[in-house]
C-alpha cells in the first residue's frame, strides 16, 4: 500500500508525516519547506504502508518549478490513496486545491487539519456536510497534538481497500461544457486515458505547457480545435480561458465553504496582539534586532559557559595521555590525534553548535522567519532581491546546504542564483564555531559581533553588484505569513538532533580521521612541507604562522576542522599563546569567506551547475585573500 | 478604481482587477487572491516596504511592485480586522 499526503504549504502534512513515520522529515513554518520528497514506511492497523509526504503545493498548475515535480509525481506515480491535508483554518482557499486532486479520479480522503486554528478564528467545520459535498471521506485532524491521527489513518486503509476513485465536482456551466467538448476531442482521437481525460482538458483549456507539449507533439491538429473552444469560453466570460476556469472553482470552493463553516467571533488573542508588535511599522524592525541579538548572546553565554570547564577537562586527558604513549612514537602521534579529533568535538564545537541550532529551530518553528522577510523586503529590494530571499540567506546561518537548497522558493532563475551565491557566504554554524571558538572567546564577543556585521556589510554590497549586473524581472514578493506557533518541544528536539545527528555521524568522524591524518603528517615531517607550500598565502599574505596551512586545506571538507586541526597544529588549546589577536581576526575572516565546504560545492553544483559553482569558488578564494589581508593590516592599523 | 499599495491599513477593499503577466495572476490566485475578494489591509511597512493584507482568513505579504499591480476599490467602512470576509464568496465568480 502507497500513501500519498497532498495539501497547500503550511497545512501541516509534514507534521502527520512525522507523526506515522519512523524517523522525522524536517518541518519548518514557511512554504514549500518540503523541498524533496520523503518516504517512509509506517506500520497502521498491523499493515505495513508506504506514506509519501510531497511539497506543499497551491494548485495543480503552479507556476513554481519546486511544485511541478509533486504534480508530476500525483499525476504519472502509482499509489493507493491521496490524502489531501487540507488547513480548515482556510477552508477555502484549501479546497481549490482539493477540487483538482478530486479530478485526478483516484482513491482520496481529506484530513481537515489545524482545526484547533480554525477555532480560534471562530470558524466551526461541519465535517459531515463537506464530506457530503466532495464525496469523500473527511476525518478533523490537530497534527500538531496528534489529534485524530489514528483515525485518520484507519479511514485511509479502509477507504484505499475499497479503492474508490473520487469523483471531479461539476464547475460552471459553460466551463462543464468546455470540458466535454475537449474530452470528446482527446477521445475521438484516441489520446490514452491515464490522465483521467476531463482533467486533460482542463489542462490543455489553462495552456498547461507540459500537456501541449506532450499531446500535440502527436496531434498538432489538436491544437487549433482546443484553442478554439478557449476562444469561446473567453468570449462569453471576456477572460481568458485559465481564468475562467479558475474562477468557476473558486467559487464552487467558497459555496462550499459557505454550507459547512459557521463563524462566530474571533477571539483576538495573544498572536494578534504579538503581530501587531511584530509587523508594526516602528517596533518590527528593531524587535526583529533585539530577538536576532539575543539569539547571538545566547549562543555565545552558553557556549561559553560550557566550553572552558570542558576544554580544561580534555587538556588534562591529553596530558594524562601524552605521559603514556609519548608523542614521538607512531602510536602515540595516531592515539594523540584521535583524541585531539574527539575533544575537539566535545569541548569546541557542541557548546556552540546546539544552543545555535535550537535558536534557529525556533526561529523557524514559530513562524518567524517569514516575518522577517517581510520587515526586509524593503532592505531586499535595495540589493535588488526581494524579501523572499531573506529566508535561504538565514537558514545559511544554519548550514550552507538547506540554505541553498531552499532557494528553490524563488520563482525567477536569477534571484536564485544571486541568493544561492550569497547564501555560501553567510557563515554557517561551523564557520560560526570557528568565530565563536577564535574571536569571541579570545577576542570578546563584540569582535565576534562585528565579524557577522562586517559579513553581513559584503553581502550586501555583492549582492548590490550582482543584482546590477544580472538581467532578469524579479517578480517580487507574494509571500503568506503563517499563524504565529508556539513551537512543539518534541518537534524542536527532533529537528535539533536530526542536524546534530550529521554532525555526530558524518563530520565527527571526518574530524577524528583528519586529526589523526595531520598527526602522521607531522610525525613523517610531512606537513612542514606541504605548510612550506602554503606559506607564500599563509605567511607572505595573510601573515599568519606556517602551521595554518595544512588546517585550511581540512577547512574544506568541513570548516569546523579548521578550528580543531587549528589546535592540533598549535599543539595548544590556548590558541592565543601562539597567535596574536590580529592574527586570529585575520585567520577567521579568511576561514568565513573561502571556499564553501564539499557538501555546500556539492549542493550548488546540483542547483546552479558546475560552471557557476567553479566561479563561485574560484571568487571566494580571492575575496577571502583580499578580506584576510584587508584584515591583518586593518587591525595592525588601529590596535 | 486604486492600487493596494495606497489603500490605508484597517480598510477593507475589493479587488476589481489584477495588471500584470500570466505568472503574476497565477500565483496571486493559488494563494487565494481573486477579482472579486475582498481583503483587509493589516499593516503597511515603512519605507514603501511591503503590505499586509488579510484574505480568505490567510495573511499575505505582497511587495510594493505586485500590490501596485492589484487594483481594488474602497468600500470605506473601517472595521475590525478579524472579521469575516463573507460578501464576494456568495456570487458566482
Amino acid at each position: 500500500m502507497r500513501f500519498i499526503l497532498a495539501g497547500q504549504p503550511n497545512s501541516g502534512k509534514s507534521t502527520i508525516f512525522n507523526s506515522v513515520a519512523g524517523y522525522r522529515s524536517a518541518t519548518a513554518n514557511f512554504p514549500g519547506s518540503s523541498a524533496s520528497f520523503t518516504i517512509s514506511h509506517a506500520l497502521i492497523l498491523g499493515r505495513e504502508v508506504e506514506v509519501i509526504d510531497l511539497p506543499g503545493i497551491y494548485s495543480l498548475t503552479s507556476s513554481q518549478e519546486i511544485a511541478g515535480t509533486a504534480e508530476g509525481y500525483l499525476l504519472e506515480e502509482e499509489y493507493d490513496l491521496i490524502i489531501n491535508v487540507v488547513d480548515a483554518s482556510r477552508l477555502g482557499r484549501s479546497l481549490e486545491l482539493t477540487q483538482q486532486l478530486l479530478e485526478l479520479e483516484r482513491p482520496m480522503i481529506v484530513a481537515l487539519n489545524m482545526m484547533d486554528e480554525a477555532a480560534r478564528g471562530g470558524m466551526e467545520v461541519d465535517r459531515e456536510t463537506l464530506s457530503q459535498q466532495l464525496g469523500v471521506p473527511v476525518v478533523p485532524t490537530v497534527g500538531r497534538r496528534g489529534l485524530g491521527l489514528k483515525e485518520l489513518f484507519r479511514v485511509a486503509l479502509q477507504h484505499a481497500h475499497r479503492g474508490e476513485p473520487a469523483l471531479s465536482l461539476t464547475l460552471d456551466r459553460e466551463v462543464e461544457g468546455a470540458l466535454e467538448e475537449v474530452a470528446e476531442l482527446l477521445e475521438t482521437n484516441g489520446v490514452d486515458d491515464s490522465v483521467p481525460r476531463r482533467l486533460m482538458a482542463e489542462k490543455l483549456l489553462e495552456r498547461d505547457p507540459h500537456f501541449e507539449r506532450e499531446v500535440y507533439a502527436s496531434l498538432p491538429e489538436l491544437k487549433k480545435k482546443v484553442r478554439g473552444v478557449a476562444a469561446v469560453l473567453q468570449k462569453a466570460h471576456g477572460w481568458s480561458a485559465d481564468q475562467v476556469i479558475s474562477g468557476s472553482r473558486h467559487a464552487v470552493a467558497h459555496c462550499i465553504e459557505d454550507q459547512v463553516v459557521t463563524h462566530h467571533r474571533p477571539k483576538i488573542g495573544w498572536r494578534e496582539r504579538a503581530d501587531r508588535l511584530l509587523l508594526h511599522p516602528w517596533t518590527g524592525g528593531p524587535v526583529m534586532v533585539l530577538i536576532l541579538g539575543g539569539l547571538f548572546f545566547f549562543v555565545f553565554r552558553v557556549g561559553q559557559r560550557f566550553e572552558a570547564p570542558l576544554v580544561a577537562f580534555t587538556d588534562r586527558l591529553a596530558v594524562a595521555l601524552a605521559t603514556k604513549l609519548p608523542p614521538e612514537t607512531l602510536i602515540g602521534t595516531i592515539a594523540g590525534g584521535a583524541l585531539a579529533g574527539i575533544a575537539g568535538g566535545v569541548a569546541i564545537v557542541l557548546p556552540y553548535l546546539l544552543p545555535f541550532l535550537i535558536g534557529l529551530a525556533i526561529l523557524e518553528d514559530t513562524g518567524y522567519l517569514p516575518r522577517i522577510a517581510y520587515i526586509l523586503d524593503n532592505f531586499m529590494h535595495r540589493i535588488g532581491l526581494h524579501g523572499k530571499s531573506v529566508l535561504p540567506l538565514i537558514l545559511g546561518y544554519g548550514c550552507s546546504v538547506p540554505a541553498i537548497m531552499s532557494t528553490r522558493i524563488l520563482e525567477s532563475r536569477r534571484d536564485r542564483r544571486i541568493t544561492a551565491f550569497l547564501a555560501s557566504f553567510i557563515p554557517c554554524s561551523a564557520r560560526t564555531i570557528v568565530i565563536f571558538g577564535l574571536v569571541a572567546a579570545y577576542m570578546g564577543p563584540l569582535w565576534a559581533l562585528g565579524i557577522y556585521l562586517f559579513n553581513l556589510l559584503v553581502v550586501v554590497l555583492l549582492g548590490n553588484i550582482l543584482a546590477r549586473t544580472m538581467k532578469g524581472a524579479s517578480p517580487g514578493l507574494i509571500l503568506e505569513i503563517p499563524e504565529l506557533q508556539i513551537p512543539d518541544l518534541k518537534t524542536l528536539a527532533a529537528k535539533t538532533w536530526l542536524t546534530l545527528k550529521e554532525f555526530i555521524t558524518i563530520a565527527w568522524p571526518l574530524l577524528v580521521v583528519s586529526s589523526v591524518v595531520l598527526g602522521i603528517l607531522e610525525w613523517a615531517h610531512g606537513a612542514a612541507a606541504l605548510n612550506a607550500l602554503l606559506s607564500p598565502l599563509t605567511v607572505t599574505l595573510l601573515g599568519l604562522p606556517a602551521a595554518v596551512g595544512l588546517t585550511l586545506v581540512f577547512g574544506i571538507l568541513r570548516k569546523e576542522l579548521t578550528l580543531v586541526m587549528l589546535v592540533q597544529a598549535l599543539g595548544t588549546t590556548h590558541v592565543n599563546t601562539v597567535m596574536s589577536n590580529g592574527q586570529l581576526l585575520t585567520f577567521t575572516l579568511f576561514v568565513v569567506f573561502y571556499v564553501p565546504c564539499v557538501a555546500t560545492i556539492a549542493v550548488m553544483a546540483k542547483e546552479l551547475g558546475w560552471r557557476d559553482t567553479a566561479l563561485i569558488s574560484a571568487f571566494s578564494v580571492l575575496l577571502a585573500v583580499v578580506i584576510g589581508v584587508a584584515g591583518r593590516f586593518g587591525y595592525a592599523l588601529f590596535s | 478604481m486604486m492600487a493596494l499599495d495606497t489603500v490605508d491599513v484597517k480598510k477593507k477593499a475589493r479587488v476589481i482587477m489584477i495588471d500584470g503577466g500570466h505568472r503574476v495572476r497565477a500565483h496571486l490566485h493559488t494563494l487565494g487572491i481573486h477579482i472579486g475578494d475582498w481583503l483587509t489591509v493589516v499593516e503597511r511597512a515603512p519605507f514603501r516596504g511591503p503590505v499586509l493584507v488579510e484574505i480568505n482568513g490567510s495573511r499575505l505579504a505582497l511587495g510594493r511592485g505586485i500590490a501596485s499591480k492589484v487594483k481594488v476599490e474602497i468600500d470605506g467602512g473601517v472595521e475590525s480586522l478579524s472579521a469575516p470576509l463573507r460578501e464576494a464568496e456568495t456570487e458566482q465568480r
